[in-house]
């Protein structure tokens, strides 16, 4: 498996550390109350077909959204949170 | 036996091998099956369950019978092994020999081990299946053997990519290769024999007015000149995989004697953007009584063994065929010589046109001879007829190897033109499919094929296709005689028609039912030359179609790879990195026994030449530090570097405590939460000056907390301007501990320290030993203590004046095993507390997170049951008869109830022999175990068996008040 990291390009899946939903980027306010919180922390789909999930470029330190496709395992899209977030 | 002026060997270049301990001759080029066949060798092996005499059946990658063992490596194919001098080949799954073979006796009671017999038979009683019946079949059935002793042989795994991997390198692949050199692309040509040209090797046939063999070598030798093409032979790619990954073992060494500079066999990894597989076909036998025997082989490898190797694999020889093809093989023995017996042809009214006698509408009903073919006898429109013959050579047609097409999930699809599977198109992404593996079997439709594919798909003008044979392929299905006796069908099974047939009618009518009831297909060769016919078989007994029936799942490795070249490397210390301390070499020279912390290596202990235990060192370690001073090295601890105008307010929310308040010159211990609130990590964080902190974590997990800096920083606080970056490895630091250590630095400091300058947790930068450094006044062990700081390259140097200092002191190093009492002995926490299930509430800890700010685990951490008074809690233990341990995973009761899991009330997490308090002791969590210090428990460790009362207490057992630290 092969990721594009925006910084360095495409590289080797060993190069990367796998976190999981990208919903992990939208942290909910402090008093957002327990459901939000409890979907932020817990609460993930498990679709067949497209997801975005986040992944950690060890060696440049660069955070990615990565888009994939969990039947065909085809990479469509990777793009700095930086960009998501500010 | 040899014939004269065939075959691509060298005959100047003799090779001497060996046989189960006999010596043979050959030729370079030979293979060890060519060799014992010219040598008139015909009996190889034994096969799986029954034990009967086996010959070669085939010349390639797919050999289902002649296996054996080299050195420690079993299960080689004596159809690619090649020859060397001094190679010592041994058969296998044979006791006492080749031709005396005890277990044969199999053979004789066969009606009683068909299908599924192990499921029906040995159903009674239930305990004697592993203690009885599995030990006697699995020591009678088998392959060969592993030795059980590591692998001592090299192996090697790599990376290529290219633009196009073309798969196979006979008359589709060298055209298909060339197209797409001559376009400019990067191309990998792969192909597991020694030499390129694929089955032109074999076939006596002429390519643009040129024996076809010459032509293979003059199209290699014009890829072999251009610099974008790499050929690799001896190399099978096993595998199709994601993004254009593909698998390919190749076979560095084992052509040769052992060599200490090459490994046996290197595992790649191919990234190509397109491939285009060119992997052939291959030929299926046909299913007729005792079809086993050393002696029948395929007719495609007839002509393998003539052609290319020169040699006859009989002094006559019949030929067995449903098609056009088998009869190829009658006229080319005849033509080198060879006596041609008959040439049997299932098909009504198909004459064969040279001198050997024709049977139409033939079928072979029995055939004879125990360790050799002796006689075969047919059926045929005129009547039944034995003759005597030593070979046999069948053809029940080709099938293209479409197994790479179906690692991604494809299914091949049935076509009637050749009653064969042909691969169903874009079966995997990238990749393309021409001639034989694409159901093209004329060698003109393969040489146009790999040009007019090549040329599509990069958009490039196909390379000029030379003259070939263009002879049409002419098959009549026909899958197994009629009739009495054992028709196999997987030889290294040993799988029959009858099994197959049994399978369907107890009802497992599915293709893969019917595999794992017969085991058709599980073997090493995966059912290469006998999955079709068994699935024709299938279709019959079931009344079905053979596209209805389907396939089983084809998937990698498409040939044995051992497991030796897929981890190549990662054998011992190649299992992971070894990250060493600029302390490590001084570690060694002073006998410290060097223990693995994450990938780090850091001293156990200093051992003296008076001690006889790691417990003496770990005691007289102790003693030093809490009597005078020790040093001890501490790099491993992560240290990362955070900067900018919004450091602090950074670390206010990547801490559950507060940093912005702390000043310039001081330091502070932190608790780091994770979001669902708990603990991830601990460690202290120093000002060096408004904008810059420098933060450290536990050795393990550095790594972590820096990808979850990175993490809050790019993902969630993308605002604050912030960096941070790790110095771990740019710093070397040491622990300077015990009530000496102020004394011992200012030997060293430039500007020398008290307890005004520098008083516990403040740090300061520092001139030490005339090198620029940091100075830290903190404390892991207890004690009056320091972690001095200078660049890593002075580490070795600034270690061994630490140490001469000390033990001029009365001091000197320590290691963690000591490191480990010290703290334990102060209740300081590591990951054997804080591992991950603990809250800050659970270690006492839950007034540090400042509800005022947001930060990381705040709220998760605030609800009700992570904060609940009966969670268990982080307490002391100390055992009330001094002479009883604690164990470290032991449970804890109250102190009269049954050990058992309904009475749990805790556990001890770590524990050791305190000399400062002359007693074990341990720190565990204990329910409620803030309100019942002073209360006496039971630790019960089941695993090792002891049960040990200990009176709770205060984490902190020694110095509770704090008054050494800040002396």
């Amino acid at each position: 498996m092969r990721i594009t990291c925006p910084h360095c390009g495409e590289r080797d899946r060993r190069e990367f550390t796998y976190q999981g939903d990208a919903l992990a980027l939208n942290r909910p306010a402090p008093d957002a109350g327990e459901g939000a919180w409890d979907d932020y922390l817990h609460n993930r789909e498990n679709p067949a077909g497209d997801t975005r999930d986040l992944w950690y470029h060890d060696p440049c330190g660069a955070w990615i959204a990565v888009d994939r496709n969990t039947v065909t395992h085809a990479i469509t899209g990777s793009t700095l949170v930086t960009k998501l977030t500010s | 036996m040899r014939i004269a002026d065939k075959g691509h060997i060298d005959r100047s270049r003799p090779v001497t091998f060996c046989f189960d301990g006999q010596s043979y001759q050959g030729f370079a080029g030979d293979t060890l099956a060519s060799a014992l066949l010219a040598n008139g060798v015909n009996l190889i092996g034994r096969s799986f369950k029954y034990h009967r005499p086996r010959g070669v059946l085939t010349a390639g990658s797919e050999e289902p019978n002649a296996l054996v063992t080299v050195g420690d490596d079993p299960n080689l194919r004596a159809t690619t092994l090649e020859i060397y001098n001094g190679l010592d080949a041994r058969s296998q799954n044979a006791w006492p020999s080749l031709k005396r073979d005890v277990m044969a006796v199999n053979d004789l009671i066969s009606p009683f081990l068909g299908a599924g017999f192990y499921y029906k038979t040995f159903m009674w009683p239930k305990a004697f299946w592993e203690t009885v019946y599995e030990p006697i079949i699995r020591r009678a059935a088998g392959l060969g053997a592993l030795t059980g002793k590591a692998n001592a042989d090299d192996y090697e795994k790599a990376f290529a990519f290219c633009d196009v991997l073309v798969i196979g390198a006979g008359p589709a692949g060298l055209m298909a290769a060339l197209t797409a050199a001559q376009a400019g692309a990067d191309v990998i040509l792969a192909d597991e024999n020694p030499t390129t040209g694929g089955r032109l090797l074999s076939e006596d046939e002429v390519i643009d007015g040129q024996p076809a063999s010459d032509w293979a070598a003059e199209v290699t030798a014009k890829l072999t000149a251009m610099k974008n093409v790499r050929i690799m032979t001896r190399t099978t790619v096993t595998g199709a995989y994601d993004q254009g990954t593909y698998g390919a073992l190749e076979r560095v060494g084992q052509h040769m004697p052992p060599r200490a500079d090459t490994p046996r066999e290197c595992f790649w990894r191919i990234a190509a953007k397109h491939s285009i597989l060119c992997a052939g076909a291959l030929e299926r036998p046909i299913a007729f009584p005792n079809n086993d025997r050393p002696g029948i082989m395929m007719a495609s490898a007839v002509r393998s063994y003539l052609n290319r190797y020169g040699v006859a694999p009989g002094q006559s020889v019949a030929v067995f065929g449903n098609n056009d093809d088998a009869h190829r093989t009658a006229r080319d023995l005849e033509a080198a010589g060879v006596n041609v017996t008959a040439v049997i042809d299932t098909r009504s009214n198909v004459d064969y046109d040279g001198n050997a006698r024709s049977y139409s509408a033939g079928r072979i009903v029995a055939t004879t001879g125990r360790h050799a073919l002796e006689s075969i006898t047919i059926e045929h429109a005129g009547g039944t007829r034995t003759i005597r013959t030593d070979c046999l050579a069948m053809s029940g047609g080709w099938n293209p190897t479409v197994h790479l097409t179906c690692h991604m999930n494809g299914r091949p699809q049935w076509s009637e033109n050749i009653s064969s599977f042909v691969p169903t198109p874009d079966a995997v992404p990238g990749m393309v499919v021409a001639g034989a593996c694409n159901g093209s079997f004329t060698t003109t439709a393969c040489l146009t094929e790999g040009a007019s594919v090549a040329s599509a798909l990069l958009g490039a003008e196909p390379a000029q296709v030379p003259d070939g044979d263009d002879t049409p392929y002419d098959i009549t299905p026909f899958w197994a005689v009629e009739g009495k006796g054992r028709k196999w069908l997987d030889f290294q099974n040993d799988v029959h028609v009858k099994d197959i047939k049994l399978a369907a009618q107890e009802n497992f009518r599915s293709v893969e039912h019917m595999k794992r009831y017969t085991t058709q297909g599980m073997a090493t060769d995966q059912g290469k030359s006998s999955n079709v016919a068994a699935l024709a078989i299938l279709a019959d007994a079931t009344g079905r179609g053979i596209p209805e029936t389907g396939t089983t799942t084809f998937r990698p490795p498409y040939v044995p790879v051992s497991i030796a070249a897929m981890g190549a490397g990662a054998q011992g210390h190649g299992f992971a990195p070894k990250r060493l301390t600029t302390s490590h070499a001084a570690s060694v020279a002073r006998n410290a026994p060097m223990i693995e912390a994450g990938l780090w290596y850091r001293p156990s202990y200093f051992p003296q030449p008076n001690e006889a235990t790691w417990l003496d060192s770990c005691n007289r370690e102790v003693a030093m530090v809490r009597n005078a001073v020790g040093v001890c090295d501490v790099t491993t601890l992560g240290k990362i570097d955070v900067q900018g105008p919004d450091a602090a307010a950074f670390l206010d929310f990547a801490y559950a405590n507060t940093f912005s308040t702390l000043k310039v010159g001081k330091v502070r211990y932190g608790l780091m939460l994770r979001e669902d609130g708990h603990v991830m990590d601990d460690g202290t964080t120093a000002r060096l000056s408004e904008t810059q902190f420098v933060m450290t974590t536990t050795t393990a997990a550095a790594g972590n907390v820096m990808k979850h800096l990175e993490f809050v920083r790019q993902a969630l606080r993308p605002d604050l301007d912030v960096q941070v970056i790790s110095v771990t490895e740019q710093w070397a630091q040491f622990a300077v501990a015990g009530p000496k250590s102020r004394d011992l630095l200012n030997t060293l400091l430039e500007t020398p320290i008290d307890n005004e300058t520098l008083p516990y947790m403040g740090c300061a930068e520092a001139v030490i030993g005339g090198i620029a450094g940091r100075i830290f006044r903190i404390s892991f062990s207890g004690e009056h203590a320091y972690e001095v700081a200078v660049p890593a390259r002075y580490g070795a140097s600034l270690f061994n004046i630490l140490n001469a200092q000390a033990e001029a002191m009365g001091g000197g190093p320590y290691g963690m095993e000591a490191l480990n009492v010290l703290r334990i002995e102060k209740g300081f926490i590591t990951h054997a507390e804080i591992h991950g299930r603990t809250t800050a509430f659970d270690i006492g800890m839950d007034r540090m997170i400042i509800r005022k700010k947001d930060c990381i685990g705040q709220t998760a951490a605030a609800r009700p049951g992570l904060i609940d008074e009966s969670r268990e809690q982080l307490v002391g233990l100390m055992s009330v008869d001094p002479a009883e341990k604690l164990s470290g995973g032991g449970h804890i009761f109250e102190d009269g109830a049954e050990a058992i899991s309904a009475n749990d009330q805790g556990y001890v997490t770590s524990v050791c022999w305190s000399p400062s308090l002359n007693g074990h002791i341990g720190l565990g969590f204990l329910t409620g175990g803030r309100a019942r210090h002073g209360e006496v428990v039971k630790m019960v460790d089941h695993v090792r068996g002891v049960t040990t009362r200990c009176t709770v207490c205060d984490p902190v057992m020694f110095d509770s008040e704090g008054g050494r630290l800040r002396g």
